[in-house]
């Protein structure tokens, strides 16, 4: 009976491949050889990511896409050919053409010209529109502080605005095998070869809610599967072995967890809700341009060992905006670190920081931020860890003291401070093999929201 | 987790009330929305929701933070999922790459709310 249902039941398996740029790299390899898989999403793109690959792009313009897709295609590419897995990918991040060149070169080097279409997702960068939405009364203010773009806009350095699930479909329903985007949402990513298989409509708020929330328990990769897990977390078997998740979705817009079998890590009830609120604003209104999902609806249930179901999901109708990533540059920064041995290891990382702040005061050096703190006392938990730290007895204590500034000199002139400090500060001390810390450009990060007919997503297809 | 449902019977034994820390009731996890970190806190067991409900309230973890976060707190409920949510704003030294901090993404803020006192109820 359960299997004549099952057999009547289709079922997409949506399988996490990374959870940022830099995640594992074996884990998409083990996705798509480890056992039955129908797609691979991949997502790259935190919010500084964007930032970074614009940092990349503006040094070289043939970068600006996560690098590390390519040779991770080339090693999965046969598998994927073979066994018709379909990938979706924000992987393109400022520049997704570039990285299709990329993906497509290699594909044919593997002698797959002919088999492959990639799907290449556009018109998320807003920046050479920037100054005429703003003529047109867009302001761009900044979602957590309310100032208009104008008071940064001679020093914005990209702005993408973040897309959703529908044109990653378009290209799924024009036969792409491996869809890659720019700044397409990470939930969107998951969502579309579901709205793809199932033909979910445009306003089926409620399964568009349960696919966006299926994307953001795995958008993370092994987050919600034993990986950064804090309940029972000495249990959590094997995560040298850790399996990534997959999602198991149905039609009716319930899903399941899992993993593959022989994997290490844990699914459970406790583990995936940890995920769930993971980033977590006003669980009620999860706004994503596909939808609004309401996170106080999910009812999870452990259905077997790793296995959690999800259901009842409820969403709401998409607004008429869009969200903007927008980079600009804003000061540099720079952080020094000494490390202070017993006895009084923290005395003796106060004194040096006192000495420091004294000597850069007496340069006359003014910045908009310093910061010190004692790593081993007070870094994480700050005065919370201090009350109970047995601050005369750690056996050592980092100083770490980082600056930001508008003004790149200042910073320059305050990383030479450290080192002095070794033969002319307070004992005991070492850890400075790393060298004088180099001031470093801050690329920030700037919210905000757009209408939405003021963006088109653009989907090409091109034959590998 | 036997260990801890042992430490919270033995609480509500006693006839007077006992403070342990919220790692015995609850598990957390942390993150970041720009210069906002947000905290969710899970009840280790059903029967142990109601509790975080009445007695971890964005008031309590506004000054449990005191000098850690500059800007108010906010609190919403996840009872399906015996949840809380908190939002902690100004938490991160402007967050993302102007932040400073070790944890400028408010990664480990999550242990911090667990080193919170419960008092358990008779």
């Amino acid at each position: 009976m359960t299997a004549q249902r099952a057999s009547l039941s289709p079922t997409v398996r949506i399988a996490a491949g990374q959870g940022f740029w830099g995640d594992w790299l074996e884990a998409p390899y083990r996705q798509v050889t480890g056992g039955p898989i129908d797609y691979l999403m991949m997502d790259y793109l935190a919010e500084v990511t964007m930032s970074i690959m614009q940092k990349q792009k503006s040094r070289d313009p043939s970068l600006g896409y996560a690098t590390d897709f390519v040779p991770l295609m080339e090693r999965i590419l046969p598998t994927l050919a073979e066994r018709g897995i379909k990938v979706t990918a924000n992987a393109g991040g400022v520049n997704p053409r570039a990285c299709a060149e990329a993906v497509a070169a290699a594909a044919r080097a593997l002698g797959l010209a002919g088999k492959l279409k990639i799907g290449i997702v556009t018109g998320d960068d807003l920046l050479g529109r920037l100054d005429g939405l703003l003529a047109r009364g867009h302001q761009l203010r900044n979602l957590d502080t309310g100032r208009p773009l104008r008071d940064v806009r001679d020093r914005v350095l990209s702005a993408n605005a973040y897309l959703g699930a529908w044109p990653v479909v378009e290209a799924l329903r024009r036969d792409a095998d491996i869809v890659i985007t720019g700044r397409v949402t990470d939930t969107g990513l998951t969502l579309a070869p579901m709205i793809h298989a199932f033909g979910w409509r445009p306003d089926d708020w409620d399964l568009l809610a349960a696919g966006t929330v299926a994307g953001h328990t795995i958008e993370c990769g092994a987050q919600c599967s034993g990986g950064n897990c804090l309940v029972d977390w000495e249990r959590i078997p094997d995560l040298a072995n850790v399996g990534y998740p997959i999602v198991a979705a149905h039609p009716d817009g319930t899903f399941e967890i899992t993993k593959h079998a022989g994997t290490g890590g844990r699914i459970t009830v406790a583990g995936v809700t940890e995920q769930l609120v993971y980033e977590m604003g006003n669980p009620a209104e999860y706004i994503t341009p596909d939808c609004v999902a309401d996170f106080t609806t999910i009812r999870l249930a452990q259905a077997g060992k790793d296995r959690v179901r999800v259901s009842g999901v409820r969403g709401r109708p998409a607004t008429d905006k869009l969200k903007v990533s927008i980079a600009y540059s804003y000061g540099y920064k720079a952080v020094g670190s000494l490390v202070y041995a017993w006895p009084d290891a923290y005395k003796k990382a106060k004194a040096a920081d006192r000495v420091l702040r004294q000597r850069l005061k007496d340069l006359g050096l003014g910045f908009e931020a310093m910061l010190s703190e004692f790593v081993g006392a007070d870094a994480t938990h700050g005065p919370l860890a201090l009350a109970s730290a047995p601050l005369g007895e750690l056996p050592e204590v980092q100083l770490r003291i980082g600056v930001r500034s508008p003004d790149r000199a200042a910073v320059e002139r305050f990383t030479r401070e450290i080192a002095p400090l070794i033969l002319n500060g307070p004992p005991s001390v070492t850890g400075f093999a790393g060298g004088r810390p180099k001031p470093e450009q801050i690329v920030a990060y700037w919210p905000a929201l757009v209408d939405k007919r003021m963006v088109e997503p653009c989907v090409e297809i091109v034959d590998v | 987790m036997r260990r801890r449902s042992k430490a919270v019977k033995r609480g509500r034994g006693r006839s007077g009330r006992r403070r342990v820390p919220l790692l015995e009731l609850a598990h957390a996890r942390s993150g970041d929305k720009g210069d906002t970190a947000n905290v969710g806190l899970i009840a280790l067991k059903p029967e142990y929701y109601p509790i975080l409900v009445k007695q971890v309230t964005a008031a309590r973890v506004a000054r449990h933070f005191k000098g850690m976060v500059k800007g108010p707190v906010e609190r919403f409920e996840l009872p399906n999922l015996g949840a809380l949510n908190f939002l902690l704003h100004g938490a991160l030294d402007g967050g993302g790459t102007i932040s400073l901090k070790t944890d400028a993404q408010g990664k480990v803020l999550s242990t911090a709310l667990l080193r919170l006192e419960i008092e358990l109820p008779r």
